[in-house]
């Protein structure tokens, strides 16, 4: 179960630095995230989700923030740091959504969406990731 | 990887192939596998199981140019060559010789969208880095090309220095490419290509750029993006429309099924009441006579006529899975699925099971996650398969009147049958949200779902995929079937006293009948009714042929009527109601039962579905017959 707090839409955009500070400490059986992506993600004060990326919205991709099997997974159908992501729409309850990306169409469940974070500027180059 | 023959030569003489040579045909879900190789091999194909697990696959042959056998083996779709899934675990397995009883592959097929080819082409680095021959096949050209994309082959083949053939496998445009590939492996010793050095690709990013920068090269321009698609997601996954179609989807095969198949089954039945006359007017009289037309005849044809209920099933899941529909309709489900405790993708498997469990319980294999596949596994045997509408349409016809409910919409029969299949559907739901909050307390379900563009089925592909059906059904009704039923009619005809077989209730199989009868009787049922639960342990519908038998016998001095009015005469409504409380919960089905074993991999799971399915069968059929006593 997904509490607000962990990946809330209504809210969280505009208190982000919070909802994730907390994020980081709900995770528990995840892995934590090496500090120099806290940074990154913090730099500019909007550490954004796939899951607050308006329906017909376009970003990058900065990092997944998920298990091991399911980042391989995701980077696998395409999900891969630096790629460009629409949100195409979504299933008629809201949940889950379908974001295009890489040529293909993936529907991602909220809690999945709001574990990968966004930019909306180009990524220079992520080899390093 | 510096030569392709060494790895490759070593392999045929420490390894036992029992296979002799093989193709194998790998690539990313939705690439259109199955219907390359179905192009390949039609009809020379069939299903198997890889030793040790039960993943299923298609062997088809083809002759190579010397006019040896080749086979071509379908293997699971992959995405990566980090096997995650027990399905990707075996195509891995395969593709690097670990499988022992097959050996290395002579040569591979890698099947990719061409319309999507360059998240497609990350699939290429590694499997041209495992040195087999290996011809790269781009598919759906016509669809590229329609959209605007295009792609240089002969560009791409000097690029990653491996074959390329440029097809659509579903009109068979440049099929024949791959043919002369196929005619070419295990006819002539390996000839290597010529060798382009292939970077060493550490990363899932680094093989992405690759890819892109291959795609480059070979003048790739991806296609315009498929606006059909997009026109219709914008209806299938409209917040209001996408559910009324999903549901009138829904409806509307489960009409098709009881209203489509009934004039096929009823000339099925007639055709096999016809034949048994034949044969019963050919034969003198006798246990020859008896034992053909009382016993296999009655027994084996009363299970037969349900083949074409059974494949306009199977054609119905098979039009929504290859045009694309399934996949929007697991993306709907997933919300209301996720509230159970499940995830969209069981949506596919648990819509199988209305056909049959076991290819259900394969088709799990999709869902990644171990908690989630557990959890559609234990629950999937509870949705209304076939082999329970045999025993269904039996009883209903027997004991409900067809009254008109709603006008002419809905008649009692049929508002019976769906309360019985809504039945079995909350039994499912209860046990999704008792496992939830018991056993799979802790794991959390995930759902990640690939959209692929919607595609007019394929008609070949869809009859061949029947006719797959067709043959395991009737193998079934030929083997188990038939098989339990002869032993069933020697049973009711054995101990002879002074050369005369016994009344049908004190033979063996009469006895065991009364044997278990007191402790049946409170459910309302008979001794006969015994039997065929007894019987029915195999599978579901041999109850009906267990009771044609059992009735055929007993009858067989007179005219023989109707398994229908011998039931009307022999039943209460309380048992008959009971019989078909006690099948929607059961778990009368020992494919099942193995399936889930070879799946699962233990035999504590089966064991305890069976005992959960066995106790709320029984208590449901008890309290149904307590309660119709009660107000009779």
């Amino acid at each position: 179960m997904i509490r607000p707090s962990e990946c809330s839409i209504e809210g969280s955009r505009f208190k982000l630095g919070n909802a994730r500070g907390k994020g980081s400490v709900d995770t528990g059986p995840l892995r934590s995230y090496p500090e120099e992506a806290m940074q990154l993600s913090f730099k500019n004060g909007a550490a954004l989700t796939l899951a607050q990326l308006p329906t017909g919205s376009q970003a990058y991709l900065e990092r997944l923030d998920l298990p091991e099997e399911m980042s391989q997974r995701l980077m696998e159908l395409g999900f891969l740091p630096g790629t460009s992501v629409v949100a195409a729409g979504s299933a008629p309850g809201g949940d889950p959504r379908i974001f295009r990306v890489d040529g293909s169409e993936i529907a991602l469940r909220r809690d999945t969406a709001c574990r990968l974070y966004i930019s909306a500027e180009p990524i220079p180059d992520l080899d390093q990731l | 990887m510096s030569d392709s023959g060494s790895c490759h030569g070593a392999a045929p003489q420490t390894v036992n192939r029992k296979a002799g040579h093989y193709v194998a045909l790998v690539g990313p879900p939705n690439a259109g596998k199955s219907t390359l190789f179905n192009r390949l091999t039609g009809l020379r194909q069939k299903v198997a199981n890889f030793p040790g697990v039960t993943v299923e696959h298609h062997v088809g042959r083809v002759k190579d140019s010397s006019g040896r056998d080749l086979f071509v083996v379908d293997l699971p779709g992959i995405y990566s060559m980090t096997p995650r899934s027990e399905d990707e675990q075996v195509t891995y397995d395969v593709l690097t010789g670990a499988k022992e009883s097959l050996g290395l592959p002579d040569g591979i097929i890698l099947i990719l969208d061409s319309t999507n080819l360059q998240r497609h082409l990350v699939l290429a680095a590694p499997v041209l880095a495992l040195g087999l021959p290996t011809l790269v096949v781009l598919n759906m050209a016509d669809d590229l090309e329609a959209r605007g994309g295009k792609v240089d082959a002969s560009a791409l083949a000097r690029e990653i220095g491996a074959p390329v053939a440029l097809i659509s496998a579903a009109s068979g445009a440049g099929v024949e490419l791959v043919v002369q590939f196929l005619q070419g492996t295990g006819a002539r010793p390996v000839v290597p290509q010529p060798r382009v050095e292939l970077p060493v690709l550490p990363n899932l990013p680094a093989r992405r750029r690759w890819a892109g920068r291959v795609g480059l090269q070979a003048g790739y321009t991806p296609p315009a993006p498929p606006e059909w698609t997009r026109r219709l997601d914008r209806i299938f996954l409209h917040p209001l429309l996408g559910p009324v179609v999903f549901l009138v989807v829904v409806l509307a095969v489960f009409q098709g099924i009881f209203t489509g198949a009934k004039p096929m089954m009823d000339g099925v039945e007639s055709l096999i009441g016809w034949s048994g006359d034949q044969i019963g007017n050919l034969l003198p009289a006798g246990i020859l006579r008896s034992l053909l037309v009382e016993g296999v005849w009655a027994g084996v044809g009363s299970v037969v006529i349900f083949l074409p209920q059974i494949l306009l099933l199977f054609l119905f899941i098979g039009i929504l899975e290859d045009s694309g529909y399934l996949a929007r309709a697991a993306v709907i489900a997933d919300r209301t699925m996720s509230r159970v405790g499940l995830q969209g993708k069981a949506f596919i498997p648990l819509l199988s099971a209305y056909a049959c469990a076991v290819p259900a319980i394969m088709a799990t294999r999709t869902i990644e996650n171990k908690r989630d596949r557990l959890a559609t596994v234990l629950i999937a045997p509870f949705m209304t398969c076939s082999a329970r509408l045999p025993v269904y349409t039996l009883l209903i016809a027997a004991f409900v009147p067809n009254t008109p409910l709603l006008g002419h919409l809905l008649g009692l029969q049929a508002a019976v049958l769906l309360g019985l299949y809504l039945l079995g559907f909350a039994a499912a739901v209860g046990t999704a949200l008792l496992l939830r909050s018991s056993v799979l307390r802790h794991a959390k379900t995930t759902f990640v779902m690939e959209l692929p563009a919607y595609r007019r089925p394929s008609v070949r592909s869809l009859l061949l995929r029947l006719i797959d059906r067709a043959v395991i059904f009737l193998k079934r009704a030929g083997t188990v079937i038939l098989l339990v039923t002869v032993v069933l009619w020697v049973l009711a005809h054995l101990p002879y006293k002074n050369g005369q077989a016994p009344a049908i209730e004190d033979s063996i199989a009469g006895q065991i009948g009364r044997a278990v009868e007191p402790a049946i009787q409170p459910l309302g049922f008979n001794w006969k009714i015994g039997i065929g639960l007894i019987t029915s342990l195999a599978a579901r519908e041999v109850i009906v042929g267990t009771l044609g038998t059992i009735y055929g016998i007993e009858n067989a001095e007179q005219d023989s009527p109707p398994l229908i009015e011998s039931l009307r005469k022999d039943l209460t409504p309380g048992g008959a109601f009971a019989l078909m409380i006690f099948f929607a919960f059961a778990m009368q089905c020992f494919s099942t039962v193995a399936i889930v074993r070879r799946e699962l991999g233990s035999w504590a799971w089966p064991a305890a579905q069976f005992a959960y399915m066995g106790l709320l069968a029984y208590v449901g059929a008890l309290a149904t017959n307590q309660i119709w006593l009660h107000f009779q």
